[in-house]
Parts: structure tokens; sequence; C-alpha cells
């Protein structure tokens, strides 16, 4: 059967000199300037247009091209790129470029990328609708009056429009799975440690991870080959990164495969996701695989611990940006301290100040040992929790998100009915896991619906496989897929 | 009412790395504004510090000089706190396992000040005022710290410098720090309290800041206890504050009171891993540690016969205590040598950190040929210290100034025959002498050792002489 990777589809069209690279990344530019799906901040026209042409040149004179050459791509707004401005979504960064290359963009950028430009994301990646962006959320391809999801909307939106080929995005509590899952993609969370974070701009640094979204698993694991890489730079990079290799194994039998179902994941989700988890099951069932029902009652903590621990290393985090050596700075003021809180105060949007507040009390003397002391034990918990599943299963399949793509602006009674989203997303964050959510199915708004395969740590391979393999007999990432963009 | 003085100490100690602490910028003092930078040591979003082995080497060393034990496993905090120069707007310190704990220093009264812990952590930058302005350096930010905190068990000013004193001389002599608190690269915060002489309870402290010398630092706590018995002495009670020592009001004054003190909100840094040490490591580091000046000083005055006070100011700068050990190896008495360097040496040095340094112009060695031509009696003791101020100069060695004739030294005959022609020639100051008069055997005697050219022994030429003259 053809393969369905738009990477090794693009490879095949630049080799056969059907098209030149820099032919097609006008195409892209164009479809990225006519498209309403606001998913880019910035465009990096000229810089697109000359990797394009480095790539052409290589053609012409015959040498061999690897897969990613000549590809075009996107960058989520927080993954830094020399001067490129990189804003994460936020006024405090605005015109901010920065000094120096994140490791993964130096890595793809040695591979002859072409970086079509920076994409939209909720503010800092705080956000599930890529709505606290401070130029607005990026639009669902799949029904522009719908969410994107986030935090990095603005990848799966350009992905799935078709005006990027693959994105890197960052996921901290489901920021690549749960935008991925709206615009039915695949988005990869791999292993803490496994991608370099350096150049990433932090949100929750305990928690932050690199990883693509993009149309199919071959994609996916394509692209987080050339990206997990033990880095020096990163003190929590793992050297075992080096030694994933997930394309080489996608085309291996699942038979046997031991397939747990944590059924506190499935409590009160929507019965239009429930039904097309249900149905994956027998496509799994009837791949040889095993599948069993257990209890994980530890993730029910899941939900506080993540917005304890995350907002505490956020608030501490976010605590740079005063408007003295980069980024934007208020016009008015009288004295030092008043330049920083009034730069802060126009400079971030109100989800930002929510959680940076939090964090600050979270972390407050006489509330440490209450909040985020326990909320670190309770880290503890759950990851031992994890552990324990996987003495028994290979994999577990969960949703991504408990619903669908909601319509945009929707109104929440609380902040705390939105942080509901990403309870499907957070305990694999907790636990430093690998999760891939892929397409499997679509709800009655023809809206996608994703499931998400976890692994323990460094088993990246063995959930692409699955994914890939469920793919393979599915058709959930090609079908109703939007008309817009490139057409490959 | 008699009252007690208790003071602690923290000591910040800039550490002796080439390199700062979380990157590879250059870790030097006095380079121009904002050139020993990089995004990782200005906080650029997205940059992610990677701690520098060294640093945690001469921590351990720290350590282990100073007697403490040795945490194998600890981990780097966040100390929140907005401040211009401070670019993450966090410190990277250590808060809860800091990496050596339970050490002391022993004064010479034999009293044990007890050091509670020592961590380590990045530097802040600088600012700098200008009217209307203000300027921002970053060079120092991230240059490595390790500070050193002392339970509160001094009890005088001297009891503070001595401790002081002997904290900066085994920072030296271990290769931590070069400790000059005139350039920053050691500063001291006091903490001091009185009570009631004998009471077993701790009054209300107050906290004196950045400490750059010895001497403001004792004026400091004179002023600072002096201060507080006045309070208590009227009726008032000590208020718990920041204080900085105004060095030309000879005065204490408020920084911040205890309502306005930070909450730090510290929590383990997520951009670094635990550090984990074997006992092999701490093994290794201690291998590595040169002789403390306290076991010198032992060794100087009890197996080699060098006075207390001598001992004291060779072991003070341990590039005199090598100098004087490399020159005194082969030697029988190495007090010689230990009079040649704090005589003659340290005269033709004037301040006290061209002692430290000890940069002179002759090698160990040099001075080692010199002392054993005195020990062998090829020349004395006079000829010697004329030779070696010559050598100080030049940096020439001995040969350059005493030719081999003059290492003969010179027979009795030679000696007698000299002496009688002395008595024959000086007849008046023998008479003066026969009459009592002690100082006219010195003329004859220094018109002596000028024929022989400072080859003759000065006591056997008297002893000559004084028989000569009662035969006559």
């Amino acid at each position: 059967m053809c393969s369905r990777s738009v990477i090794k589809k693009i490879n095949k069209l630049l080799l056969s000199k059907e098209l030149s690279c820099k032919e097609l990344t006008e195409n892209y530019l164009n479809q990225i300037s006519s498209s309403s799906l606001n998913a880019y901040i910035t465009v990096c026209k000229d810089k697109a247009l000359k990797s394009a042409e480095k790539v052409d040149e290589k053609i012409r004179s015959g040498e061999k091209l690897e897969l990613l050459e000549g590809i075009p791509m996107t960058l989520k707004d927080n993954i830094s790129t020399k001067a490129i401005e990189t804003t994460c979504g936020s006024r405090i960064l605005k015109g901010y470029k920065p000094i120096y290359n994140a490791t993964v963009w130096n890595t793809l950028k040695s591979k002859n990328s072409v970086l079509l430009g920076k994409t939209n994301m909720d503010e800092f990646a705080m956000g599930s609708s890529c709505e606290t962006s401070f130029i607005g959320g990026a639009k669902n391809p799949h029904n522009l009056n719908y969410v994107s999801g986030g935090s990095s909307g603005g990848v799966a939106s350009a992905v799935a429009g078709n005006i990027a080929a693959y994105g890197l995005g960052s996921d901290t509590g489901g920021s690549v799975r749960q935008p991925s899952s709206f615009c039915g993609l695949v988005g990869l969370k791999p292993t803490y440690g496994s991608v370099s974070r350096y150049g990433l701009v932090a949100y929750a640094s305990s928690f932050d991870q690199i990883g693509p979204i993009a149309k199919t698993v071959e994609d996916a694991a394509i692209v987080f080959d050339e990206i997990a890489k033990y880095d020096p730079l990163d003190s929590t990079s793992n050297p075992k990164a080096n030694s994933l290799k997930t394309y080489e194994s996608l085309t291996k039998s699942v038979k046997g495969l031991k397939i747990g179902i944590p059924k506190e994941y499935y409590d009160g989700i929507d019965e239009e996701v429930r039904k097309s988890l249900e149905k994956a099951l027998e496509h799994y069932k009837s791949l040889g695989c095993e599948i069993k029902e257990f209890s994980i009652p530890e993730v029910k903590a899941a939900l506080p611990v993540y917005y304890i621990l995350a907002c505490a290393e956020a608030s501490s985090n976010l605590s740079r940006f005063d408007g003295i050596r980069y980024g934007y700075k208020t016009s008015h003021y009288t004295d030092v301290n008043e330049m920083i809180s009034k730069t802060r105060s126009e400079g971030f949007g109100a989800e930002v100040k929510r959680r940076i507040l939090l964090g600050n009390y979270v972390l407050s003397s006489g509330y440490y040992d209450a909040y985020y002391k326990k909320a670190q034990n309770l880290r503890g918990l759950i990851s031992r929790a994890f552990d324990k599943a996987f003495n028994t299963f290979d994999i577990l399949l969960t949703p991504t998100s408990p619903v669908t793509a909601f319509p945009a602006n929707k109104k929440y009674s609380s902040p705390d009915e939105a942080y509901l989203c990403d309870i499907c997303t957070v305990p694999v964050n907790i636990a430093g896991l690998p999760g891939v959510s892929i397409p499997c199915g679509f709800d009655s708004n023809d809206l996608p619906i994703g499931m998400q395969l976890i692994g323990k740590k460094f088993s990246e391979a063995k959930i692409l496989n699955a994914a890939h393999q469920f793919e393979l007999v599915t058709n959930f990432n090609y079908i109703k897929t939007p008309s817009m963009g490139v057409k490959i | 009412m008699k009252y007690e003085l208790v003071v602690g100490l923290e000591t910040h100690v800039e550490l002796a790395t080439k390199t700062k602490i979380f990157c590879s910028c250059a870790n030097d003092f006095g380079a121009s504004p904002n050139t020993h930078c990089c995004p990782i040591c200005i906080g650029h979003p997205g940059t992610l510090p990677k701690i520098n082995r060294e640093v945690v080497n001469l921590a351990i060393k720290a350590g282990l000089a100073t007697n403490c034990t040795i945490n194998f496993r600890s981990k780097m905090d966040r100390k929140n706190y907005v401040y211009p120069d401070l670019a993450k707007a966090y410190q990277i310190s250590q808060y809860d396992l800091p990496i050596c704990k339970n050490g002391y220093i022993e004064l010479s009264s034999g009293k044990k000040i007890r050091i509670n812990r020592i961590h380590m952590e990045e530097d802040a930058g600088k600012l700098a005022y200008k009217p209307s302005e203000i300027y921002i350096d970053y060079n120092r930010g991230g240059v490595p710290l390790i500070e050193i905190v002392t339970e509160p068990d001094i009890s005088s000013s001297e009891e503070a410098k001595e401790y002081v004193e002997k904290l900066q001389n085994i920072l030296r002599y271990a290769g931590v720090s070069d400790c000059k608190m005139q350039e920053g690269s050691m500063r001291c915060d006091v903490n001091i309290s009185v009570k009631p002489f004998g009471s077993n309870s701790l009054g209300t402290r107050t906290e004196i800041k950045n400490m750059n010398s010895v001497t403001f630092m004792t004026k400091a706590i004179d002023y600072e206890y002096e201060r507080q018995i006045d309070v208590l002495e009227d009726g008032g009670k000590v208020v718990q504050q920041t204080l900085r020592y105004n060095e030309s009001k000879s005065s204490t004054e408020s920084m911040r009171e205890k309502e306005d003190a930070h909450d730090y909100r510290y929590f383990g840094d997520p951009d670094l891993v635990e550090i984990i040490l074997s006992s092999e490591d701490v093994e290794k580091i201690k291998k590595s540690l040169p002789e403390m000046p306290e076991s010198r000083f032992k060794r100087y005055t009890e197996t080699l016969g060098i006075s207390e006070a001598d001992a004291d100011l060779l072991t003070k700068y341990k590039n005199v205590a090598d100098f004087f050990e490399a020159a005194s190896k082969e030697i029988k008495s190495p007090k010689i040598v230990s009079n040649f360097i704090i005589g003659e040496i340290f005269r033709s040095i004037e301040t006290e950190s061209e002692k430290e340094n000890f940069d002179i112009s002759i090698t160990p060695v040099q001075l080692e040929e010199l002392v054993k031509l005195v020990e062998l009696n090829k020349i004395n003791m006079n000829l010697a210290k004329k030779t070696l101020a010559k050598m100080l100069k030049t940096g020439k060695g001995v040969g350059e100034f005493i030719s081999e004739s003059d290492m003969q030294g010179i027979s009795k005959e030679e000696v007698e025959r000299l002496c009688k022609d002395a008595v024959k020639n000086n007849e008046s100051a023998v008479k003066d002498y026969v009459s009592g008069k002690e100082k006219a055997l010195k003329a004859i005697l220094g018109s002596v050792m000028r024929q022989t050219k400072g080859r003759g022994n000065a006591q056997e030429i008297e002893k000559k002489l004084v028989e000569l003259i009662k035969n006559t």
C-alpha cells in the first residue's frame, strides 16, 4: 500500500523534479497569506525561500536528499529561533528576536528544513483553545467556528489546514496531543528527557517537552527520530534519547500486545468519544492485541497536582519578563519598580496572570507544605502507579480529550471548568511518559476524535508502532481532510 | 546589667573557577561591563543552566578544609526575588540539601566556631547609578559563590576577626578562592544579638549586610553591640531588621525591617538534576587538598624548631609556606630559611597582597643554595644576607655574587695572623678595652672582618682577639 506520509510524498516530489523546493515553498507561502486560520504569528518568507533554494541546488547537483530536507514546516512560537521573532503568543515578547537557536531548530536547520514561520499558541502555552494568544486563537480547519485546541493550536491548525507539512509543538499538560486530537492529527508527547528543551521558552520546566504534530504516524516518527537526541546543554536530557529509533519498528506486528484500559480516564467523557474508542478497541482486538480494563485511582489527583506544580514553576519561569533586557516595555514610569510592574500588568494576559498568582501562592511560606510539597509527593505516587501498570501492560489506551473541539469564544463559568479539558493528558506529563494522540473517528459535527496511547519511559517505538498499525487499518487521518491549503 | 555578644557569620566567597557556574563565560574580575555574558547568564528565555563540575569540586574542597560532612546527595533550588541585576528573577542556590554541613574552624584559643552549612549559588550582576539613570553590568551574574554559614558561636569582634582571617587563609590554601574582600570576592553578613550575661535564650538579632573589610566588620560589630545594649538599657526592644554599615559615619543604619522581609518561595530548580557524589569522588578531592595552615603551623613549631610567631608569618599565606618548604627540602636547619624569608625577603616586600602573591625574583632552589653555603660554614651570615639582597634585586643565583675563593673559607693561621696584626695596630682601642670599654673590641673585630672579606666567623675571631689581648 502506498504510504500516506506527507514527508515521504514531498520528498518523492522534489526528487522527481516535478516541482522545485522553491515552487513548493512559494505555494505554501501563498496559501499562508490567503489563509483565514490565524495559524501563524510570524511568516519567514525570505528565509524560507532561501532555504528552499539551497535544497534545489542540492537536487540539481544530484546529491542525496534526506527525508526532512526541503520539507516546509513550522515551529510553535515558543521555540527560540535566532533573529526570528519568538513571542510565545504574548504581548510581553512582541518584537523579541532571540540571539540563539533552540537545539531542536539547530537540528532541523542542519537538515535543510524550510521554516515557513512561527505558529500561534496560547499565551506562554497556558490554555487548551489557543485563544489566550495575544492575536486571538487559531481556527480549526475542520470547522472554522471551532477552536484548534491548545496550546499548540497554531501548529495543529497549520498542519490540518495544509499550510505546513508538519510542525513542532510543546506539550506541558497536553498541548501537543489535545490540538492534534481536535484537528484530526498525530501528536507525540515524547518521554521527558528525550528531546532537548534548550531554547524552548519554559512554561513548567519539569513537564515541558517538545513533540511533533503531523498528518500521519510515519511523519511523526520520522521527525521524532531526528529530534530525539541527548543534548549536553539540557541537564534533564537523557542519553537514552540517542538510541530511540521509532520509524524502523512501525511495521512490526502488534499481535499479542497487551493493552490496558485505565477506567478512570473514561469517567464523564462524551458519549461519542466513548463510542469511537470502543470501536478502536475492536480494531486492536482484530489485530491480535490483548485488551484488559484496570483501575489507576491515583490519576484522580492528576489535575490539581498538575496545576499546582506547573503554576509554581511558571511563576518563577515567567518572572524574568521585566522589560529590561528584551521584549515589551511600558512607556510611562517613574522608577524601576513601577516599570517592571506596569510592563508585566500590560504585557501579560489574564490567564497567565492567574497562573502566576496561583504559583506564587502555593510556593509562599505557610502554604508550601499544604500545596507544593503535597503535590510533589502525589506526583511520585502517580508515577509509581504507572510503573506498576506497565508491569502488566505494554501500552495504555485512553481518550486524548473528554470532548471534541468546542466552539470558539466559549465562556466558562470558572477557570477550573476549562482546566478539566486537560484531565486525560496531564497524567503523562506528571509521570514523564510518552503519549501519542491519533485520530480514531469523528463526532456528529464531523469534528475529529482522538485517542491516546501511553507507554513507559522511552517506549516511543512501541506506542508509535501500535499507532501506525491502527492507522493502516483505519482511514480517519485522510477522510474528511479539510480541503484547503497546499495539495500534495 | 552585663550583656553577652552573640554573632553568627554568613560569608560569601567567589570561587576561583575559569568559567561561570552555569555557562562557559569567563569568571573574571574587572572586565568592561557586559562583556562576559551569554544568553544563559543573562537569562534569555529558553536557556538552561548546566552546572560547572569545578564549582562542585571547589565547594567540596571548602567543606573538607573546614571539617564539614559532604552530602552525597544535594540539589539546586531557586530563590525567587525581583531585582534588576538578577536576570532570571531567581537566584539558583541551595536550600534544604546543601553540599556541605556540620563543620568548624578552631580559633587559637581552642574554641570551635561551628559551621552549619556551605552551599553553592550564583552571584547577581551589579548596578551602577548615574544621575537619573541606572546601568546594569551582568558580568558578575553567574559567577560561582559558596556561602559559609556559622552557628551563633562568636562572642566578640576579635573572635569574628580571627574566624574570618582563618577562613580566608584556609580557603586560599585549598585553592577555593583568592578571598579578596576589597575586590568583593569575599564578603560577610553579620547576624548579631545581645543577651544578659549567662542567659540561655538569644536576643532579637539584626543583620549587617555586605561587610567588605575585616576592620569595618569589627567596628560594625562593636558599634551594633553597644547600640543594642543602649536600646535595652533604655527599656526599648531591639527591632529585627537588616542594616548596612555606614563607613563614613562609623554607624549602622536600617535597610529594611522584618515586615519587608522577602519570601523567597524556594523550590527545587527543575532545570538541574540532583548532584550525586560517591565516596570515591570525595576521597579523590580530599587527596588533592594541600596540607592546611593549622597542620603546617604545628609541624613547623614542633618539629622544625621555628618559633610560633615566625610559624604564624610563614603559614599566613600559602605561597610563602610553599616557598619555605621548597627551599628547605635539603636543609638541616630550616630556621635559617625561615629567618631569611621573614627578615631579608619580607623586608623587600611592601604590601600584604604582595606577600600573599609572593611573586619574588628568586626561586626556592636559589635560596636553598645560599643557605647550604652557610650551613657548610663556607660563608658567614653577614655575607649571606648581603648576597641575598643582591639576589633579590637581580634574580640571579649565588654564583653571580660569591666567587670560588670567597667560598674557600679562611684558615686558622690566617685568622691568627690578621688578629695579631689588628691588636698590634690598634693600641689605643686595646687600651680602652682593657680599661673596661667593651665596645672598643667591636671596632677591632670590625677591621678584622673587613680584611677577611666576610669569610671569617665573627664569633671565632672575637674569641681569638680576647685571647690575644689577655695574653699581652
